[in-house]
């Protein structure tokens, strides 16, 4: 509740502070990524770990979320040319494809159980446990990102959201690609540690 | 996080300059669910004390236990209930008081009340902007820890007692609800609470951080800004980089407990049974808690760095020495404090060329450590030196710190610390160096900016009494540590009459006791000041200290937004004391070389 209107020029750097609070909160989640992979190279190199498959449909779910974040920049660059017709469909076919990601997911966990890779129980071992935990807690922050891009499109069909408007559709596209880029780096990683 | 960062800006547009705005708002959004930072500050240095006083009085229950461990407490049956057995205490709870007393000091007083308060407190006011760049999400930042709070206090009702494992609740003592009592529902509220807590810490050093980046005032370069700003920036990325990993450590441990996992848990036999449990670590935990666990201690210390250097360099009336060194050794600190974590883990049977790796990352520290104490001696010598409560307590802290980091040199190594590991040495060590320390860097920022928090000022009389006591009483309770740590004495037993090598040391345990309880005692002196000067203490006046820096440029009482008028801009360096040449023996930050021209050094002459 600052008596002035926090404005781009007149912060020190020229950033606007949500922008690079939201980076700041980027790096606490990178942070969280790199407890776990870590965590799971150490704990693999210990030995005592299930091989396994890796479900197909991740790669499936990896083209998804890269069409997802495509979506979103174009809805990001519809907003900046005020072609706010177009925004809208983007912005839902953002929310569609993030959608369909998480069920992709779901699904994946199925096929994890179908092969009897548990997350816990009898018979579980921490290789499977580590790949709930990971697409598990990915899963979570990109609900909290459809979240977000949901708040983004309802405010884009009260015309809240154009080019002289551009800090929220900003925020989200940062932080959409940045769940897009932490999942392409988990898939990786995956991949090549299993 | 991110959908509530969008309601932020409505609140930003209105009030431009009306300073009669905040008479509108009603008592909920004054005092509760304030979005000011000067308000959460407070909320926060009141809960601080609030389990200050809490973590306390564990200590002492279990100072008794260890000082008089032949008598009968039937005298603690109204407070301890079933805790007390037959007037003795129960050994379970004895290990619950230990865990709860490590964990409310490390993390609710000394992470966040102290950083919670001060770095709230001072960012704004000594950077010169109206307020966080998201008081709403500072609010969040306290009503999360608020939540974490209650939590954690609930657990001490249990039946079944709080969270027993030891602070840094190692699996598989703490994974198996079966190992003990303390690992049922006290574990699970503490997992929770502490969940809870990092939530609050990221989003407070999200905002401390951008603050100091994104809305220093006009002339604020980095290189003016007072040592706590830099030692509160680097506190908050330190927080920033490390609590993540420990949500990591607690969320796996949250699935070894209640989803039946197995990353921190193999091969375990519990009562003659085999647990289903294979595959999983617990050096595992170790590594990722101690990737935490190391750069807390600095969390906790580099605060009372940062106000220590400001209330030495006031109250000595000199230029702290060493400006750009003290700078450069917290970022030499920051950088080596993310190096350095196995130094906890010697006796893990690690490699021990891997341990000669981390010892030598360890003991590096010591050269940054020792800049800093050299620059603080220096500035202290020959200078005008004013007495002042707050003043005692800085030079109380340099004390600590010198005393407690030479055992650091010692511990570091790890042929020694395989000797001295989990005895009282190691006590001895980190609460001088990080708890008492850390203490008394917090008591010289309550002394030396109550009167820009309430606007009247501490009694200095009770002060020095309270100084004297706690100074004397922690080097009573410390000192003897070290010498039954060397004697072999270990920590986290509940009864050591039973060893013959021990039942030596009962004097030396019951003169540790008392000196305990005389320091305990000696914190309602605080107490007492503390709520009698904010009701009836000496009216201040608008910078009582003759101080520098920006926040006391603000009326006595600083509203919201912090100035009245324009924000003031800033022409130099927060330390220009006793200048020759000079009128006065300060020149506040906001006073232009043109000003000056009597006491400007011939560089300066350029910006007259």
């Amino acid at each position: 509740m600052a008596n002035e209107q926090i404005k781009e020029s007149n912060t020190t750097t020229g950033v606007h502070p949500l922008k690079f609070s939201l980076w700041l909160i980027i790096i606490s989640i990178i942070m969280m990524f790199a407890a776990f992979t870590s965590a799971y190279i150490v704990r693999r190199e210990e030995g005592n770990w299930l091989e396994f498959d890796l479900p197909n449909i991740l790669l499936i779910n990896t083209v998804i979320i890269v069409l997802s974040s495509v979506t979103m920049q174009m809805a990001h660059n519809a907003a900046k040319k005020n072609n706010l017709k177009q925004l809208k469909f983007m912005l839902l076919g953002t929310l569609i494809l993030g959608v369909a990601f998480l069920i992709g997911q779901w699904n994946g966990w199925a096929d994890l159980v179908q092969n009897n890779i548990y997350f816990g129980g009898t018979g579980s071992n921490p290789a499977g446990s580590f790949l709930y935990v990971l697409t598990g807690v990915h899963g979570f922050h990109l609900i909290t990102g459809l979240i977000f891009v949901a708040i983004t499109f309802f405010s884009s069909l009260k015309y809240k959201v154009h080019s002289k408007n551009m800090l929220r559709i900003q925020l989200c596209t940062t932080y959409w690609h940045f769940l897009g880029g932490l999942w392409l780096y988990l898939y990786i990683f995956l991949r090549v540690n299993h | 996080m991110s959908s509530t960062d969008i309601h932020i800006d409505h609140d930003i547009h209105h009030a431009h300059d009306e300073h009669d705005h905040h008479l509108d708002q009603n008592f909920f959004e004054k005092y509760i669910f304030s979005q000011d930072h000067k308000t959460i500050a407070k909320q926060y240095l009141f809960s601080g004390i609030f389990w200050a006083f809490i973590g306390g009085f564990l200590s002492i229950l279990f100072r008794l236990q260890l000082g008089w461990p032949e008598a009968t407490f039937t005298f603690l049956e109204p407070i301890l209930g079933g805790w007390i057995e037959n007037g003795k205490l129960n050994p379970e709870f004895y290990l619950a008081l230990v865990t709860m007393h490590g964990t409310i000091m490390v993390f609710f007083v000394l992470t966040a009340g102290l950083s919670g308060t001060f770095s709230n407190f001072l960012i704004p006011l000594q950077v010169g902007a109206r307020d966080m760049a998201s008081g709403f999400m500072n609010m969040l930042s306290y009503w999360i820890f608020f939540l974490a709070s209650v939590i954690l206090f609930t657990s001490l009702f249990l039946e079944t007692g709080p969270a027993s494992g030891g602070w840094t609740v190692y699996p598989p003592l703490s994974a198996l609800p079966q190992a003990m009592e303390g690992s049922k529902g006290g574990m699970t509220l503490w997992l929770i609470s502490m969940a809870l807590f990092i939530v609050s810490q990221l989003l407070g050093g999200v905002n401390y951080i951008t603050t100091v980046i994104n809305l220093r005032t006009k002339g604020m370069s980095m290189t003016k800004l007072p040592l706590t700003i830099w030692a509160f920036f680097l506190t908050a990325i330190l927080g920033l980089l490390a609590f993540p990993v420990l949500f990591s450590a607690a969320l796996l441990l949250i699935f070894d407990r209640s989803f039946g996992t197995s990353f921190f848990l193999s091969d375990i036999f519990i009562a003659g049974e085999a647990l289903s449990n294979t595959g999983g670590s617990p050096i595992l935990f170790q590594h990722l808690f101690w990737f935490l666990g190391h750069p807390e201690v600095y969390i906790v210390i580099m605060p009372a760095f940062g106000i220590v250097s400001e209330v030495i360099a006031t109250n000595a009336r000199k230029p702290i020495f060493g400006y750009r060194a003290m700078i450069g050794s917290l970022i030499g600190i920051s950088l080596l404090s993310f190096v350095v974590w196995a130094h906890h883990m010697f006796v893990t049977g690690m490699n021990p060329f891997l341990g000669s790796v981390f010892m030598f990352l360890t003991l590096i520290i010591a050269v940054p450590s020792a800049v800093k104490v050299f620059n603080w001696l220096a500035t202290l010598w020959r200078g005008n030196i004013r007495f002042t409560a707050a003043m005692m307590f800085a030079v109380g802290f340099v004390s600590l710190f010198i005393s407690g980091g030479l055992t650091g040199i010692i511990l570091g190594n790890s042929a020694l610390d395989i000797q001295l590991h989990d005895t009282y040495f190691v006590v001895a060590h980190f609460h001088l160096v990080m708890g008492a320390a850390a203490f008394f860097g917090m008591f010289a920022g309550v002394y030396h900016w109550f009167p820009k928090m309430f606007g009247r000022l501490m009694d200095e009389k009770l002060g020095y009494v309270h100084f004297w006591l706690t100074f004397v009483s922690v080097y009573l309770v410390f000192m003897p540590m070290h010498y039954i740590g060397i004697a072999g004495f270990p920590r986290r037993y509940y009864a050591w009459t039973g060893f013959e090598a021990f039942s030596g040391f009962a004097d030396m345990n019951t003169f540790i006791s008392i000196s305990a309880i005389l320091g305990f005692t000696a914190q309602f002196i605080f107490l007492f000041n503390f709520v009698y000067s904010i009701i009836r203490g000496r009216k201040s006046t608008a910078n009582p200290w003759h101080s520098n820096t920006l926040e006391w440029t603000t009326p006595v009482l600083p509203g919201h937004g912090n100035w009245p008028g324009e924000i003031p801009a800033v022409y130099r360096w927060p330390y220009d004391y006793s200048k020759p040449g000079s009128v006065e023996d300060y020149i506040p930050q906001n006073i232009p070389f043109s000003q000056t021209q009597s006491s400007n050094l011939p560089q300066e002459r350029d910006f007259e």
